[in-house]
């Protein structure tokens, strides 16, 4: 993906621009970031807001590797997530902000029960899935409450149902979940655990039968 | 003076000027704390991982008699206490019996069954650490709103927001009224008395509506929200001639914020 990237940046025809051209372009896009409220993505930038300026994807996001360099050292950085790129605070300053941000809105950042999490967890990791199998898997009923908290936080949807008696809903993950767990796609989620080979359990729980 | 050498067992803790030089086998949890420690647990396959955890046992080869034992206690407890039981603990005190049983049972029976007894269980219970540790680690990312924060600027002072009004053409008209009449078509049985609608009192209705609408922030009324569905054919058509007698008379302006957006209707401005 990378050297592709590069190869483009090489290949791709550039109309030249004068330098204030550039500079009023980077300012543009710095604006548009930081006035958006959700991310912005290359895309959406060309078709919105860059409409009158014949740009390509890959100029618009070279000037968006340059924003990103020039916030490199800031307390804000130009991040990308699932569904484009916004500016937020840099992670080391998030123990000291926290109070502060605590303060500023009267309410604490909604903290999520082990139960929701478990939940979520399931969605995200085994997608899609059915409320029963997640409920399977973790033991004990899913309230209808979690469920609800994650759809109305637009972090799970409904992507359809599943083929067998009863047609339960299948669960999945949306973009607006990768977002704000600042992810660009499900791959960079922390790889699971692997589970202890079920092949050498049977041996050895043959051979030791305790009571 | 030789002092002796010898080496003194170092005491663990000092309880009541007592010294305690062994670990207890378990430790005391004062109810009220147990009620705590109860609440956290995410079902019965949470429970049971933590007691095979807490005593170190071999999740794959976990002895299943001590293990029940154990569970059975909280179980009591945690009916002492008064705490709704929820029925999985119930169902999983029965698998563990269950268990429990099958491996009483004299070997060849055993060896009959495909496998251990235990093997569903602890399939489970591996699964469900699996999911248990997903979970913990997602708690772990950085995330929005409690880890970082997504910086926002004000727009400047002099900002004016530019708002598209196109106009709308006949057309345009034409199709959102096909799209009313299609609705009205669900309330087809209702049979509207013959009344006469009159085109000019409907005018001064939606001329009155749009005034209300004028004090309002929005100014604007929806176009569709100018008809009243359930007055059937007959009275969308009359709404929609009012409608077109008012623009025709520059008594109201419909315009429209984007292209295919809504159309919205107003006084003039």
């Amino acid at each position: 993906m990378r050297s592709n990237e590069s190869i483009w940046s090489i290949t791709s025809t550039f109309t030249p621009m004068t330098p204030t051209d550039s500079k009023k372009l980077m300012q543009l896009l710095e604006a548009a970031f930081f006035v958006s409220d959700t991310p912005l993505s290359v895309k959406q930038l060309k078709t919105e807001l860059l409409v009158n300026y014949q740009l390509s994807h890959q100029q618009i996001r070279d000037v968006i590797n340059e924003l990103v360099i020039k916030y490199k050292d800031a307390g804000v950085n130009l991040v990308q997530v699932a569904s484009g790129y916004r500016f937020e605070t840099i992670n080391a300053l998030s123990d000291d902000l926290a109070f502060f941000i605590a303060k500023l809105s009267k309410e604490k950042a909604p903290k999520y029960s082990r139960a929701l999490l478990e939940t979520l967890a399931l969605i995200a990791y085994k997608q899609p899935i059915t409320r029963g199998e997640i409920e399977d898997i973790r033991g004990v009923a899913v309230s209808s409450y979690i469920m609800k908290t994650l759809l109305e936080r637009n972090w799970v949807k409904i992507v359809g149902n599943k083929e067998v008696p009863g047609r339960p809903s299948l669960y999945a993950t949306t973009k607006v979940f990768l977002d704000y767990f600042s992810l660009t796609s499900l791959t960079q989620l922390p790889e699971l655990l692997p589970m202890t080979d079920l092949g050498v359990m049977d041996k050895t729980v043959a051979e030791t039968v305790k009571l | 003076m030789p002092r002796e050498m010898v080496q003194q067992v170092l005491p663990l803790a000092l309880i009541r000027g007592e010294t305690v030089v062994e670990k207890p086998h378990d430790l005391f949890i004062p109810p009220e704390a147990l009620e705590v420690i109860l609440e956290s647990f995410e079902g019965p396959l949470d429970l049971l991982l933590y007691l095979i955890r807490k005593q170190k046992f071999d999740i794959l080869d976990m002895p299943i008699a001590p293990i029940a034992t154990q569970y059975m206690k909280y179980i009591e407890v945690m009916k002492e206490i008064k705490m709704e039981l929820a029925a999985e603990y119930l169902v999983m005190a029965a698998i563990l019996m269950e268990i429990k049983s099958r491996l009483l049972l004299p070997k060849q029976a055993v060896e009959e069954e495909d496998g251990d007894p235990r093997a569903e269980l602890v399939r489970r219970l591996q699964e469900y650490e699996v999911i248990k540790n997903a979970a913990q680690q997602l708690d772990q990312i950085p995330r929005l709103e409690r880890d970082v924060f997504q910086a926002h600027a004000e727009l400047a002072e002099d900002f004016k927001s530019a708002v598209f009004e196109t106009d709308v053409e006949l057309d345009e008209l034409v199709s959102a009224l096909q799209g009313i009449l299609k609705r009205t078509k669900a309330f087809e049985h209702h049979h509207i008395q013959k009344e006469s609608l009159s085109t000019r009192e409907r005018m001064a209705l939606i001329l009155e509506k749009l005034k209300h609408a004028a004090t309002t922030p929005t100014v604007f009324v929806e176009f569709s929200e100018l008809f009243t569905v359930d007055e059937g054919r007959q009275g969308v058509v009359v709404t929609f001639l009012a409608i077109l007698e008012l623009i025709k008379e520059s008594l109201i302006e419909c315009v429209q914020t984007k292209v295919f957006g809504q159309l919205r209707v107003r006084l003039p401005q």
